[in-house]
């Protein structure tokens, strides 16, 4: 699998291919498995995000501590602002419900991680909806968004522990950047430019949850993510180039994140997790796993 | 080597792709070095797994792995209640692994026992649902669960390797990689052998039968 982007985009631009083509070649060469079975196991994982998306709408769920539930709901029936008839709406609230879904032990497809994983089908689905695009440029999508989350686990880090919210909900934006800008007909190049562009939306965003639970600000920081992802893509897609190529942009983020006080890294020991609100929602909501201390 | 399906999946029970597909995954893999659903099970977390496992559902997660749910497996929403039914007694502990920036924030240790077998495994939850497993009983390794593993401990004579390759060649299996580690010169030699294909039982019973071989266990791939 490829450790750059750089990379990939010259293969894709020298096989005249697409980055999901290259991305998908690259795969069944390192797992020795056909391009038709990979794709199935991206139409299966694509199915799984429709259904997390129609369940969290629905706004039945609620999460075990209370915390979070029922707000994909208002947005998508009670929406009144100004983006209100628009993609853009309907898109921040299926990432609301993916991640309604992931509160309650619903069944998600981490994409690239559990914290994230409301802000890749909600924009691709989105997307694909407005546009009237297919199921097959759907799971090409998914190809290329997988393609980016493997550099950036590569280079950086997908993980919060390690790089922060910056590597979930940060990695999630950007590969949903991406992804929709080639499924939307962008470039090689202005895919990676829509990488840069949502990334850098994200450098320095911690992992911060409230009680350590996947809930508070996880939630609404896929809605974030969401946005964050549609003004990269909208940037890209008008040829906009961002100074600092993607590889680099992906670096940054690692280095950021390692420099990153532990409390910022998904141990609930600061940011929103220390605040005085967020501490006593800890207190009324959490329950300790039973443990002896060693 | 990164899969694109590690990265658009696993598919999963939430919340945590580290803190509950990662952990069940180590519950998986440890599974299999008692051979089954082990009778007792001490779970000892570092770092943020301990502070922030409960949210997570790592307990469960962890609990629900060793019973042999998998990431999407819904009952692992009632993994500790199927344990306390099914027997399997388990306790949770919060310990130091060690420093920060060696120890990855998110490791366990679990110390399982069936039967008469009693095993030990190190493991941590990298994130997006992959796995490192870092030592087994006391022997530092790096097993990710991306194959079907062969692990065993035996006498360190000459000639081990190509007889436990060969019978590998016997059953058609490709060897993906092999590490051999040992405490010291002499001492136990301790194998993982990652396959391509699936071996079947006779593999493993044959490795068994060596008497040179002390055990020998396959650990599953518990990847996409």
């Amino acid at each position: 699998m490829y450790r750059s982007l750089q990379e990939a985009v010259r293969d894709a631009d020298g096989q005249n291919k697409t980055l999901a083509q290259v991305a998908l070649d690259a795969e069944s060469r390192d797992q020795g498995r056909a391009i038709g079975e990979i794709r199935g196991a991206l139409r299966r994982a694509l199915e799984v995000m429709r259904g997390a998306i129609k369940q969290g709408l629905t706004g039945d769920l609620r999460s075990a501590s209370g915390l979070v539930g029922g707000d994909a709901a208002k947005l998508h029936k009670d929406a009144v602002g100004p983006l209100a008839e628009t993609p853009f709406r309907d898109i921040l609230a299926r990432a609301l419900a993916v991640q309604e879904v992931n509160a309650a032990m619903g069944v998600i497809v981490a994409a690239p991680t559990a914290g994230g994983a409301g802000v890749l089908p909600a924009v691709l689905t989105g997307l694909a909806e407005a546009r009237g695009l297919t199921d097959d440029q759907l799971v090409d999508a998914l190809a290329t968004a997988g393609l980016i989350g493997a550099v950036v686990a590569e280079r950086a880090s997908l993980s919060g522990a390690e790089g922060g919210c910056q590597a979930e909900t940060g990695a999630a934006a950007a590969m949903a950047a991406g992804a929709a800008t080639e499924m939307l007909g962008g470039t090689p190049t202005q895919v990676v430019n829509a990488v840069a562009l949502a990334q850098q939306g994200t450098l320095g965003l911690v992992c911060d949850p409230l009680g350590g639970l996947v809930e508070l600000p996880c939630v609404f920081r896929n809605a974030t993510g969401a946005a964050i992802a549609l003004a990269a893509i909208e940037m890209a897609l008008a040829g906009i180039t961002f100074a600092i190529p993607a590889d680099e942009v992906i670096d940054t983020m690692g280095e950021i994140g390692r420099e990153m006080d532990v409390r910022y890294r998904e141990t609930a020991g600061g940011g929103l997790a220390a605040t005085p609100t967020g501490r006593r929602l800890a207190r009324e909501r959490l329950v300790q796993i039973k443990t002896r201390d060693a | 080597m990164v899969s694109l399906l590690d990265i658009i999946g696993p598919v999963m029970v939430g919340p945590s792709s580290s803190h509950t597909a990662g952990a069940c995954r180590l519950g998986l893999l440890a599974r299999c070095l008692v051979g089954g659903t082990p009778e007792r099970a001490r779970i000892e977390l570092h770092g943020s797994f301990a502070r922030t496992g409960e949210g997570h559902g790592t307990d469960k997660a962890i609990v629900g792995g060793l019973m042999g749910f998998r990431p999407d497996d819904e009952r692992l929403r009632t993994a500790l209640e199927i344990a306390e039914r099914e027997g399997l007694d388990y306790q949770f502990e919060k310990t130091k692994l060690g420093e920060d920036g060696v120890v990855h924030p998110n490791t366990a240790r679990i110390t399982i026992e069936r039967g008469d077998r009693k095993s030990v495994m190190v493991g941590s939850s990298l994130g997006a649902g992959r796995v490192l497993v870092t030592e087994i009983d006391g022997y530092p390794v790096e097993v990710t669960g991306n194959y079907q593993t062969i692990v065993l401990v035996a006498e360190d004579i000459p000639g081990s390797v190509a007889r436990i390759a060969g019978i590998l060649a016997e059953h058609h299996l490709n060897i993906a990689t092999l590490r051999l580690t040992r405490k010291e010169r002499g001492g136990d030699a301790f194998m993982v052998i990652e396959i391509d294909d699936v071996p079947d039982e006779n593999v493993r019973d044959e490795i068994r039968k060596l008497p040179w071989v002390k055990w020998a266990f396959r650990l599953e791939k518990v990847s996409a």
